[in-house]
This record gives C-alpha cells, structure tokens and sequence, in this order.
C-alpha cells in the first residue's frame, strides 16, 4: 500500500477563502431557479422536513385515538385516514427521498470532487416533479382524504368513496423524481469523480447512493404502471384487479411490492450509507472490510428484487412460491449482517468520540439490529402465517425505518449541518434530543412486537380490552418521542440563529467534503481536487502536533 | 453488542486523545468463519423447520370436516354439510376442521391468534385453511386485512365442542318456537346490520332503522318508496335496486344466506324499533 502521509489540517490553518454558495446570489429567484445541487439540496432538505412534520404528527394522532378502544376523540373513518396519511406521507414524500435527495444532493458531488451533479438542470426538474406529486397528494387529503392504508389493495382502493385518485397520481408523478435523481446519481458517479477518486477510494456513502439509484431506476417504473393501472381502474372500470370481471386483487399485491419491495432498500440503504461515514470519523479508524461493506450495498440491491413474494405468504400464492421466496428472504440477513458486525469490529480498539452523530449511529446499530433479527422471525413460514399483518410486523418495520433509517438522517444531519449551514448544533442540546427519541422510539414499538405476537391485528380502530395496556404504554412512549424531535428542531433553528461558527472540519475527518470550507464555496471547493488517500485511511496520518 | 457496548467503554476517546488515530484491525480468518458459518448453519435449521411445519398446516388430513366460510363487510357467515349457517364457527374437539373461504366483496382474513393460524379470503377464488383444536372452549376470530371502516369489529369467535355436544348443535333448528321479533333481533346483530345500520336515529354507512318503518322514503334516483315488507325483503336480497338518497350502493347481498322465516322475523324486529 501506498505509504502517502497525510496531515489533517488543524483548527488554526483554515483555508482562506471566498464567497459561500449562501452568499454568493440572494433574492428568492436565486433559489427557486437555481442549478447548484447544494442549495437543490436544502430545498429538498426543507421539504423532507416539512413532510416528516406532517407524518409524525398523523402519527400523534393514531397513537393517541387508540388510548383507548372503540372512540376516543375521532371516529373509525377518521382514524383509517391518519394510518393511511401516515403511511402515504412518510413512506413517499419523506424517507424515499429523505436522505439521497436532501443529503445527497449535497454531498454525492463534493464527495467525488466534482462542481455539481451530471445533470444540474435534470436535478431541479426533479425538485419540482416532487413538489408537483407532494401539492397532488396534499390536494387529495383536502377533497376528501383517502383511507386505504399506503398499500392501496385492491379492490378496497377501487370501492372506497375517499379520494383515492390524486394520492395515488400524487405517488406516481413522485416516482419520476425518483428516478431522475436516480439516473444523475448514477451518470455522476460514473463521469465526474475528480483526479484520484478511484472506485475503492469512493466513501461508502456514494456506494449506498449508488445501490440506491439503481434500485429506483429498475423498480419505480413497476410503481408507475401499478399506480396507473389502478387509476384505469377506478376512474374507468378496466377490471384488471377486479374477480368480476375476470381480474386478480392479488396480482396488484405481486405488482405493489415488485417496486415496494425494493423500495424498503431505497430506504434503509442511503441509512446505511451515512452509518459508515459516521462510524469511521468518530472512530478515527479505516471502515472493517471497505470492500465487504461496499459490496454488500450492491448485494441488498440485488436481493432486494427476488424476495417481494414475502408479503404474500398468507394471501393464498402457491406454496412452492412462498418457499422460493422464503428461502431468498433469508439471504438478506447475509449483507446486512456483514455491514453490522463491520461497523462494530470498526469500534474494536477505535478512539471512539461520542459526539451527537456518533450517538445516532449507535442507536441506529441497536435499533437496526432488532428489526433485523426480527425479520428473520417473519421471513421463517409458520411462524410468519401467525405473525403476519399484526402489530409484530409494524413493529418490525418501525425498528428498521424509524430506528434506522430515520436516525441515520438525523445523525447525518447533525453531522453534515455545519457544512450545510457553516454553524454547529449545540452539543447539549443534541444529546437531549437523541436520549429522548431513543428513549421515545423503544418505548413506543417494543411492546407492539409482544402485542402482535399475542394477535393483535393492525389497522384496528377498536380492540379488545387485553391490549389496552399495551397501546397505553406505546402512545405515552410517542410523546416522548414527539418530544425528542421538537428539542431536535429547536436545537436546528437555535443553531441557525446563534449557532457557534463552524470550522472548514470540526470533526477532524479525513472524508473529502471536510477538506473545503464551511460552507463550501459555488463550485464546492477553492482549487480544482487531487486525491491522495481514501476517505477513512486515518492509519496513513503523519501525527505532526501531538 | 455485549461486545459491541465493552468496546465503546473501553476505546472511548479520553481527553488528551484528540490526535490518537486508530490502526485498522488485521484480518482474522478463524473468527470470520466462526462468525459466518455458525449464523447461517442456524438459518438453515430455522428455514427448514418453517418449511416443514408449513407444509403441514397447508395439507388438511382427508378426514376434516368441511365448513365453507363466507366474508364480507364486515361479518364472518360459517355453512356446514346440512344447510346450517351460523355466525360463530362450531368446531368438534380433536378433530380436523377443514375451511373453504371466500369474500363477497374486498380482500378479508380469517384468523385465529390461539390456532396459530391465519389465511387471506379473496373474492373470485377460494383459499383453505385447517385446524384442530385439542381442547373444548371458544377463541377469538379476527379479520386481519383491512377492510375498511368497521374492519376492527369484523370479529368472530370459534366454539370448540364436544361430538355430540357439537353434532346437536349443527343440526338443532334456531328458529324453531322462538318468537319472531327475537329472530329478527339475532339477525341484526349476527349479521352484522348492526356496523351501518344503528337504532339510535344517527346516519352510519346506511340509514338507522329508528323509526324507519312505514315511512317514505326517498330514493336516490329521485322517486320514493314506502317501507313495507317487500321493500325490506327486496333491500336484503337485492340491495342495490334501490338506494336511500344520500347513501352509497355499497351493501352485500343476503341471498342464500337467509332464510324466509329470518327474514320474517327481521322484518318483525325492524317494526318494533319505533
């Protein structure tokens, strides 16, 4: 191996250096209309927000109607439309989006040294589809909301007198967006890595984007003509769903999850992505098995194709299918138990920092490792025929989406935001708001695995007495969870208005986007880039001031 | 993540470390493998294990009794080999049970959390499911694939029962000495009119039948209708010939499921509720 010493540059020496690309244009326009993925970025970032807002606060609201069973502030109509804008808001405006068009967009091309995404004006096309399908979704919550839960199965979704054609335009016209920032992802990754950016040297974060974009680039066209069929459907009658007319409800289901199947790697994988660049900076210490982590991205994305059949184990699918697919399920615990034991044999004899992103990490490990090991449970048959569409499956979904996926967009916040913003998010702060949500989560959805294993179906509006005290103990953990985020925001918006100034590289990271100003400048950094070094080779650093 | 929870204790970066830098951790082939192989020698036991014991809950034993189950929004109806229908399902004890499902309208699934057992009911196709229940009591019925507004009070139970206790029982007459009124009274709330039909005045998913008889009706359409007995028998058999202003077309058909003398007595309860 190349024995390259690299020095770290220390807090004294920062780079001199022009305008940021906040201060380089102002006015609105210079937003609205603007081609720099940075500031593309931050309106996604912005939107992402907003939409998780939306959808935890839907989540409030079910979480607090099943205090108790049969009424408690709202009737069962109401109630079927809060899981249903819960699930529609956060599955398709957030966490699809949230970390590879909000943090992506950011840090993909400074990542590999490049000025902007392959695509510039491709990228902000994307912004507005999404915000075309997020306002077309929105205008069907207005004009008489939809209660079909985010599946949509036919043919429930083509009887139901809510209004379910512009929820379902709305996830269609998002998919687009999907796919266009999938194709620039992948262009860029291929065309633009700066001089010395080889493909071992790309942080594991890209590999993840990389996966990612290649899973919504193959599976979200499944969704748009799934989608439009359905709407041919309802608005017209082709009967493609329905028995009466020579149609099959469950193909829907098989068509459905070959997009949303993989879709749950779109997910979690950029989650991943960010879990790897955080393990490594605050462990100061090269990723266990680069190699092994970043294929096993590619692998999650490959797998994630075969195994859609597992959510069809009770709907009457043949039984040599439901073996097939039960079989491909388990290899999914072979690449996402590579990346766990290789982040954890990172922490093994590591200089380990536990500054706020660092704690979001470990949660997301702990959380992850749960809904992990919980999956095999459903992926095993018999025992997947009890446990299927119970509160054990929500329970499931929440442990890797909520306390994956979601805390690793928070901790990647956390710690990408002084070179977003050029402030810090004050530490204390910080580390209230993780105890809370972490706190907060496990309290809300641990007890839904024992509920659901004791046969509480979901989507219930009444239940019976025996699990009362159950919810009780879920709904009282979401307000603390609800809490954790709003000490979250307050942290942001303080940080933004008082925040201390952020150096060029707070945490000491050998990654490249550390390596320019904070925040960095119109075409990412002061001089054209030369890499020397991988993001995480911290044991080629000539120590100079110990 | 003992391990995992040790290490971060035991590497965390004390002050005065702030330049320490980690070597990267060598290479081990023993522990990869022992890492490695021994996870995925137990996922094979478990796969094999749920193949097995789901082969055998998909094959019923030749000798099942045969029930055929009928779903819809939002009630269960179960038909035994004689013609009798009810809406609980009787099983005898420590015998096969063999069901034929089916749904009338949207995706239902029959499920019983103490059985173990769960199986979707789709319209235009049958599914099966089977159990055998070792011992005599009654256990929880749940549809588990949503179904909309009443989709939590789509419940049911089963009635686990001795041989004989159990072939009186299908083959006991229900309707036989009861008055008609009380008939009437167990198909309101046996099939389920109750979930959009109330008996307080208040509109659910149909109108309430407080006061509804003799009444005139307006019609959807525009003309009207006055509620005697044949406008009740024709909306049961044939619900959607005619519809309540201000309703939708969305209940099920009983045909077959009633009887001439259930529905006489319905028609007796639905006048009672003045």
């Amino acid at each position: 191996m190349a024995t390259t010493d690299i020095a770290v540059p220390a807090a004294h020496d920062e780079p001199k250096r022009g305008l940021s690309y906040l201060e380089i244009t102002s006015g609105l326009k210079s937003w609205l209309l603007t081609i720099d993925h940075k500031r593309i970025g931050l309106m996604y970032l912005g939107s992402v927000i907003f939409a998780f807002f939306l959808g935890g606060v839907f989540a409030l609201l079910l979480r607090a109607e099943l205090l108790t069973p049969g009424k408690t502030f709202v009737d069962a109509k109401t109630y079927n439309q809060f899981f249903t804008l819960h699930g529609t808001i956060m599955v398709f405006l957030f966490i699809v989006p949230a970390i590879p068009a909000a943090l992506g967009n950011f840090f993909l091309p400074i990542q590999v040294g490049a000025i902007d995404v392959a695509f510039p004006r491709l990228n902000l096309a994307s912004f507005y589809i999404y915000l075309l399908g997020a306002f077309v979704a929105i205008y069907s919550i207005i004009t008489g909301s939809v209660d079909t839960g985010w599946t949509f199965y036919a043919p429930y979704s083509t009887e139901t007198d809510t209004n379910v054609i512009p929820m379902v335009a709305g996830a269609f016209i998002m998919g687009f967006s999907s796919i266009l920032t999938g194709v620039n992802f992948v262009v860029t990754v291929h065309k633009l890595r700066a001089p010395g950016v080889t493909w071992g040297r790309l942080s594991l974060f890209i590999w993840s984007l990389y996966a990612t974009s290649i899973i919504q680039i193959l599976a979200t066209p499944v969704l748009a003509i799934t989608l439009a069929l359905l709407i041919m459907e309802r608005a017209v009658g082709i009967g493609i769903f329905d028995p009466k007319m020579g149609g099959d409800p469950i193909m829907f289901q098989h068509f459905f999850w070959f997009y949303s199947h993989p879709a749950v790697y779109i997910m979690i994988l950029p989650g991943m992505g960010v879990i790897s660049e955080l393990v490594a900076t605050f462990c100061r210490k090269k990723i266990f098995g680069y190699k092994a982590v970043a294929l096993s991205s590619i692998g999650l994305a490959l797998v994630s194709f075969l195994v859609w059949g597992h959510h069809l184990f009770v709907s009457g699918q043949s039984e040599f299918a439901t073996i097939a697919f039960s079989f491909l399920t388990f290899l999914v615990g072979i690449p996402s138990s590579i990346k766990v034991i290789n982040w954890t044999m990172t922490m093994y004899e590591a200089s380990i920092d536990l500054k706020t992103p660092m704690l979001y990490a470990l949660a997301f490990i702990w959380n992850f490792m749960i809904g992990g090991l919980t999956g095999i449970f459903l992926g095993v048959l018999s025992v997947d025929v009890h446990l299927h569409d119970t509160y054990f499956v929500i329970a499931h979904f929440h442990y890797v989406m909520m306390g994956g996926t979601a805390m690793a967009f928070v901790g990647g916040l956390v710690y990408w935001w002084p070179k977003m913003t050029g402030r810090m998010v004050d530490e204390r702060l910080g580390r209230v708001s993780w105890a809370l949500i972490f706190l907060g989560f496990n309290l809300t959805f641990f007890v839904q695995f024992i509920m659901g294993a004791r046969g509480m179906p979901r989507r219930y509006y009444n239940y019976l007495d025996q699990f009362q005290k159950f919810h009780q103990f879920s709904t009282v953990g979401s307000w603390v969870l609800g809490l954790g985020f709003l000490v979250l925001l307050y942290a942001l918006v303080q940080s933004l208005r008082s925040g201390v100034k952020a150096t060029s590289n707070p945490w000491h990271s050998l990654a490249l986007e550390w390596q320019s100003p904070s925040p960095p400048p119109l075409e990412n950094f002061e001089a054209p880039v030369v890499v020397t070094h991988g993001p995480y080779d911290y044991h080629l650093v000539k120590t100079t001031n110990t | 993540m003992g391990a995992a929870g040790y290490w971060l204790y035991k590497h965390r970066r004390r002050p005065g470390d702030e330049e320490k830098l980690a070597k990267p951790t060598p290479h081990s082939t023993a522990i990869e493998v022992f890492w490695s192989v021994g996870p995925l020698l137990a996922c094979i036991g478990l796969f094999h294990w749920g193949v097995v014991s789901y082969m055998n809950m998909r094959v019923a034993p030749g000798d099942s009794v045969q029930v055929q189950v009928r779903a819809r929004k939002w009630a269960w109806e179960f038909e035994y080999a004689n013609g009798k229908i009810t809406d609980q399902l009787y099983a005898p004890v420590n015998k096969p049970v063999r069901l034929i499902m089916t749904s009338q309208d949207v995706i239902h699934s029959f499920f019983i959390p103490d059985f173990r057992v769960k199986q979707d009911v789709v319209p235009g196709r049958y599914s099966t499911l089977w159990f055998q229940a070792t011992e005599a009591g009654t256990y929880q019925v749940f549809c588990a694939e949503y179904c909309g507004d009443s989709h939590s009070n789509m419940l049911s139970k089963v009635v686990v029962l001795p041989p004989a206790e159990y072939d009186a029982k299908v083959n006991e007459d229900d309707t036989k000495g009861v008055p008609l009124v009380d008939i009437g009274k167990k198909v309101y709330e046996g099939k389920a009119c109750n979930s959009c039909h109330s008996l307080d005045g208040s509109p659910r998913v149909g109108p309430s039948f407080k006061g509804l008889w003799g009444k005139t009706e307006a019609l959807a359409d525009g003309s009207s209708v006055t509620v005697d007995e044949n406008y009740i028998r024709e909306s049961i058999l044939n619900p959607n010939a005619k519809i309540a202003k201000g309703f939708q077309p969305v209940m099920p058909t009983f045909q077959g499921s009633l009887k001439d003398r259930h529905i006489e007595g319905f028609i007796e309860f639905l006048k009672a509720q003045k």
